[in-house]
């Protein structure tokens, strides 16, 4: 069963709709004694990096969350959060990938937020991604993206240049677009993550 | 790539589709979420909702609406009408709404654009436009395109960017309904002056008609509402024709 850290920052009705519409059993963590009933984790986030950080932090979950040895996938703002640091508020995040949020710098042809869908290739092995052509579109809407990084990049977007669609380190996952929002194989990558 | 996006928009009062709907496969042409669930899987890149029955009472009858289309349908949506202050879109975004489209409430409180995308990021907003061209110019209008105001469509719309808008619906008055291709010039000129994506609505009767707004004006979306609902466009074959002249489009 799925446990969403709630935290206060952003809408989860859409996410928790499509778990339900998928048959995916879920339930909401708010203490650190609430992780144990779950077998993994989703961090959801929507806005302000450094914004959610502040509210992440003023649970008092953090420690809790980076010691998270169970399947943890972070979504949007909630996978930024996973990184070292973002520019948007100058913000120290969760640091559990040595990789860096940043702004899409401003390029004729290319606005932003970077909003629609785009085509996510992964580039490594991993069940995240089990039954899910190359090239597929997702749903993205952010003004800021990850780097990439042979070493943790899941999955690439081009959008101005090559970023990270999806990160994974351990049992750490992340998407920069919304899977409760794409489609049919949004729903099968959320399948895929109940069953990693 | 980054694909080009179609938006049926479907018009709503008292949670209920209005304007005829003509699909044979329909139990109830009424009924939005079943009509958004049939787009959404025809292919449909989003939706767009305008509640043309916003009064208080009739928003409750929405929010519900909104909650059922977020439980079944599994592309992004954006709910406009009546939303003039941050509790109303706070209650959208509860319920599971993507985006909310404001267009006079903001014409007349132009900072309701800044409070909401510093409550809800710019990705929250779609500022909507409608214009017509009074003279030689395009005039802002309000009231479904009865009621001019002072401003010129640029302008306000650079002003929209700068206020935190994270979109640009913009509907050509002079074409909306005439089934005779969308106003590439303005639309052009538009794409050209903002940094955010531009929707554009308002004279789509053809397949042709989405092929040229894409190929002319680089816009990011197009949205229709007529020649989806009658059928005589079909989501599939537009994306078909539309990727036969090379351009991008979500399979």
């Amino acid at each position: 069963m799925i446990g969403i850290i709630r935290y206060g920052a952003g809408n989860i009705f859409s996410l928790t709709a499509t778990l339900e519409r998928l048959g995916i059993a879920y339930g909401m963590i708010s203490t650190e004694a609430d992780f144990e009933k779950y077998d993994r984790y989703i961090i959801p986030g929507v806005g302000h990096a450094g914004a959610a950080m502040h509210k992440l932090e003023s649970t008092g979950l953090v420690p809790a969350i980076k010691a998270l040895d169970k399947p943890t996938l972070g979504i949007c703002v909630g996978m930024q959060l996973l990184t070292s640091y973002s520019e948007e508020g100058d913000s120290n995040l969760l640091d559990l990938f040595p990789i860096k949020t940043l702004k899409f710098p401003h390029t004729d042809g290319f606005k932003v937020p970077h909003t629609g869908w785009n085509q996510v290739f992964p580039e490594k092995e991993n069940p995240l991604f089990a039954n899910i052509p190359t090239g597929s579109h997702f749903y993205f809407v952010h003004s800021y993206f990850i780097e990439y990084d042979p070493l943790y990049t899941l999955s690439s977007t081009n959008y101005t240049h090559k970023f990270s669609a999806s990160i994974w380190r351990g049992n750490f996952y992340g998407v920069q677009f919304h899977p409760e929002k794409s489609g049919t194989y949004g729903e099968q990558l959320l399948k895929n993550f109940s069953k990693i | 790539m980054l694909a080009k996006r179609i938006i049926p928009c479907l018009d709503v009062k008292d949670g209920r589709t209005v304007k005829g709907v003509n699909f044979v496969d329909l139990r109830d042409a009424g009924d939005p979420v079943e009509l958004a669930w049939n787009y959404s899987q025809q292919g449909a890149d989003e939706l767009v909702f305008l509640d043309i029955s916003a009064t208080v009472e009739k928003r409750k009858t929405l929010i519900e609406l909104v909650k059922a289309v977020a439980r079944q349908i599994n592309i992004p949506f954006t709910i406009g009408g009546g939303i003039t202050e941050i509790a109303d879109a706070d209650a959208l975004l509860n319920a599971g709404a993507d985006k909310i489209s404001i267009n006079s409430a903001a014409v007349r409180n132009p900072a309701l654009i800044d409070e909401l995308a510093k409550a809800f990021g710019v990705q929250f907003v779609i500022v909507a436009v409608d214009t017509r061209v009074m003279g030689d110019k395009n005039i802002v209008h309000l009231n479904g395109g009865r009621l001019p105001t002072d401003k010129q469509t640029l302008d306000w719309i650079l002003e929209a960017e700068s206020r935190g808008a994270g979109e640009i619906l913009l509907t050509s008055m002079d074409h909306d309904g005439t089934k005779a291709g969308f106003d590439n010039g303005f639309l052009t000129q538009v794409n050209n002056a903002v940094n955010i994506p531009v929707i554009a609505s308002g004279g789509a009767g053809s397949v042709q008609h989405f092929v040229d707004v894409f190929q002319q004006t680089n816009v990011d979306a197009a949205l229709a509402a007529s020649v989806f609902h009658y059928g005589e466009i079909l989501i599939p074959d537009l994306k078909a024709i539309l990727r036969e002249n090379n351009i991008e489009v979500r399979v």
